[in-house]
């Protein structure tokens, strides 16, 4: 996708720079591309926004660049899939330096993955980043003597007040036309005594490596797979073997183990620490409690912290629901004056009923909605930037893992609350394979933004609007607990193995800035806009059309006589309803929800619920607007009740709307959705599995909502 | 065996050695748990299901199984 991109904006020429951009997860990479590029990738507060590579182009002076955002990672150990993308880019790909971001309030952290990066034969800048962050907290970088000590050039940026930004591309393109000069990566006496050694000895053979000697004897050192893969098919291998088994032998007794990967993860922190120590000059402060202390001692208490973030959970529905019903009113009547408007400049009967039906009636019904999702867009970027979504995290690893889910898996868990496909995505910071795919099952069961307008419209049509805000939370807290109780079932009989490690860092608070939370929710929102716009208006139309043909000539006269020999005013408009019902059950869409109507019968729906319903399998905002045409064609709407909410509580029993929500907070996530599942789970079998599960589940869980409600009432 | 899982709240170690598997040692390694860092315990979380604790300047979440594979020792 991004080759064809790069090819089309700016063909490769001399002036060409790619750049990865690596770093440790949480330190700014999306953030430092937006401001060098004014993009807007999405950007968060904990590890693993970013899961797989971006690319973003953008040009200064004469240069054209592009920029690889690469996962975080905390070092080259393949841990989880995103760290693999990472490792496998840096290794395998074609690019011309590296941009290695580090968070200078951690710095000595930071620099564990730098001095990996040295070991690889690429020139590289350093971008210091929170650069103001750190000053106010009285660290204070030297950062000359920094670029001295390591051979590279570090420079000092904000990406947030964007500071720095020039200086650090004036110094990318100077790198890059300059010849490359080795980095300085200096290991204990010992270390240094053993790769001088193996120096010396290709020198003595003029081994021609694709990297410098010394990053050569490092990698062998360390094991480095592809290094060995090259050197060992040489003749020079059967002695240059015996050198290196005596050389591991002997740092491994240097730091008494028998695991060289820790002795070299020793090394290179006392070469992080040496660094750190001689450029940070930092003003000891009184040992004073962090903010981010103080904060976490309320917010995962042991025993306030779960009911603090049920709390939070419940004003947010509490919110969409209260907050988003005011606007709703207005366009409501925005979009009935509008078609009316619109209506009367069409004199052909059939075309007038297509756009004021179809299209105006299917568009207005999801655009309805808008205010809603904005409100649970905005509560879901307050939660992922502001450090929040790791305590919680914390919090419920407890309770996830006795269901045999991951801490981790809460993260794609709540991204699924805003849409299943960055949900599913998010799902490869788990590192082990079945836990992963445990989630990616457990994902659909969070109900996404699409399906909160059918909820909104059932609670609002059934509830009171004080009650309605705690429907709403109710049905969300219920497919929670569903999607647990499904995934304790996979875990006991599917997924059974032993549990993935729990190793998770905590960031620290930060204040969300006002401009990242606009930009996440404007995107998420022109997204919806976009999808009503298009995808929408299309299903609309089509769905108009299955509705209103075939014409049915002789029922039509046969009303009309009727309609015409009426006595009053009253049973003319019956007549005329009575018409439209008959003439909708034997349209083309009336037929298809006749045909499937037998199958949904159980569950108490009406033909027109089951079209809806499986109209919603392309797109979960289609069912809000399938309903919309379909009750305002149908036969029992007369003038007064011209609203959705009310023909529904007019039209399907209570009984039968229980059984329907319950469908639509399991049954198959949308067409697009599951494309990204089964891709992302790794094979079409996935696809049917899921489609299994979700559709048994749904179908039982619904049928027995139905009868219970129904005893009930 | 004093592991990081016996430790109370507030309490500040050292790590002796880590028991882990090679993965989960590496893992343990590039967050800066390793021989010789020193660990303070912030949080326990309900149940000491999980611990929050402090390397260097990261705060770092581990589950109790985790917590039971480091050995550690008390500060003097």
């Amino acid at each position: 996708m991004s080759k064809e991109t790069v090819e089309k904006v700016c063909p490769i020429t001399a002036n060409h720079i790619k750049v990865a951009l690596v770093g440790q997860p949480n330190v700014g990479k999306s953030m430092l591309i937006n401001s060098v590029s004014n993009a807007h990738l999405h950007v968060g507060n904990f590890s693993g926004v970013t899961v797989d590579k971006t690319e973003v182009l953008f040009d200064y002076n004469e240069y054209h660049f592009t920029v690889v955002d690469l996962p975080g990672t905390y070092a080259f150990t393949d841990y989880t899939i995103e760290e693999k993308v990472t490792h496998k880019y840096l290794c395998d790909e074609d690019y011309d330096l590296i941009i290695n971001v580090l968070d200078s309030t951690n710095l000595e952290k930071n620099l564990q993955l730098t001095s990996e990066l040295l070991t690889m034969n690429k020139k590289i800048v350093i971008a210091l980043n929170m650069s103001d962050e750190a000053e106010k907290e009285g660290i204070y970088i030297d950062e000359k003597y920094m670029s001295e000590l390591l051979g590279v050039p570090c420079i000092k940026v904000s990406a947030a007040a964007k500071t720095g930004i020039e200086e650090l591309i004036e110094n990318v393109v100077s790198i890059y036309t300059k010849e490359k000069v080795d980095p300085k990566l200096i290991f204990s006496e010992a270390v240094e005594e053993e790769i001088e050694k193996i120096i010396s000895f290709l020198q003595k053979h003029h081994y021609e490596a694709n990297n410098s000697y010394r990053n050569v004897a490092i990698n062998l050192l360390q094991n480095k797979e592809k290094t060995y893969n090259r050197i060992s098919k040489k003749p020079l291998w059967t002695e240059l073997q015996p050198l290196v088994v005596e050389a591991l032998y002997h740092i491994e007794l240097h730091h008494n183990t028998d695991d060289i990967k820790e002795a070299f993860a020793e090394e290179y922190a006392s070469f992080t620490r040496g660094i750190a120590q001689e450029v940070i000059r930092q003003e000891t402060k009184k040992e004073n409690k962090t903010l981010t202390e103080k904060i976490d001692n309320i917010l995962i208490h042991p025993f306030f912290g779960i009911p603090i973030f049920l709390f939070f959970m419940w004003s947010l529905f509490q919110l969409t629901f209260e907050i988003g019903a005011l606007p709703m009113a207005y366009i409501d009547s925005f979009f009935g004056w509008f078609g009316e408007i619109l209506g009367s400049t069409i004199s052909n009967e059939a075309i007038r009923s297509l756009v004021v039906d179809g299209i105006v009636g299917g568009v207005g019904a999801v655009i309805l909605f808008v205010p809603n999702i904005i409100i649970l867009f905005v509560g879901i970027a307050l939660l992922e930037t502001t450090g929040y979504m790791s305590r919680v995290a914390f919090l419920l690893d407890g309770f996830f893992h006795k269901f045999g889910l991951h801490g981790q898996s809460f993260i794609p868990l709540v991204t699924g609350f805003g849409c299943s496909i960055p949900a599913y995505m998010s799902a490869r910071i788990l590192k082990n394979d079945r836990d992963r795919l445990l989630t990616l099952f457990i994902i659909g069961f969070m109900s996404c933004g699409a399906r909160l307008p059918v909820y909104v419209l059932f609670a609002g049509a059934f509830f009171s609007p004080e009650m309605a805000g705690n429907i709403l939370f109710a049905i969300y807290i219920t497919g929670v607990i569903i999607g647990l109780v499904a995934a304790k079932v996979l875990k006991m009989t599917a997924f059974k193995g032993v549990d993935e490690p729990f190793v998770m860092e905590m960031p620290k608070y930060r204040l969300p800035s006002l401009k990242l939370i606009w930009h996440t929710v404007l995107g998420e929102t022109m997204m919806y806009l976009k999808k009503a716009g298009t995808f929408i208006a299309g299903a609309a139309m089509l769905i108009w059309f299955l509705s209103n043909y075939p014409h049915n000539l002789s029922l039509e006269k046969e009303y009309a006589q009727k309609i015409e020999h009426a006595s009053s005013q009253k049973q003319k408009v019956v007549l005329e309803n009575k018409l439209q019902g008959s003439l909708l059950e034997q349209s083309y869409l009336g037929q298809m929800g006749k045909f499937t109507e037998p199958l949904f019968k159980p569950l108490g729906f009406d033909w027109k619920m089951s079209v809806a319903l499986q109209a919603g399998v392309a797109a979960k905002e289609v069912i809000v607007s399938t309903l919309g045409v379909l009750y305002s064609l149908g036969a029992d709407v007369d003038e007064k009740s011209n609203s959705l909410a009310k023909a529904i509580s007019k039209n399907i029993p209570f009984a039968s709307a229980v059984s329907f929500i319950v469908v639509i907070m399991i049954y198959l996530p949308c067409f697009a959705a599951s494309i990204v599942f089964t891709r992302e789970a790794g094979g079409i079998k996935y696809f049917f599995y899921l489609f299994a599960l979700t559709s048994i589940t749904a179908y039982v869980l619904a049928f027995i909502a139905y009868r219970v409600t129904l005893l009930l009432t | 065996m004093n592991t990081l899982l016996n430790c109370q709240k507030g309490c500040s170690v050292h790590v002796k050695k880590l028991h882990a598997d090679c993965a989960l040692k590496q893992r343990l390694i590039s967050f800066g748990v390793m021989k010789g860092v020193s660990i303070s315990v912030l949080e326990h979380a309900p149940k000491k299901k999980t611990i929050e604790i402090k390397v260097g300047k990261m705060r770092l979440a581990l589950r109790d199984v985790e917590a039971q594979m480091i050995e550690v020792e008390e500060d003097e």
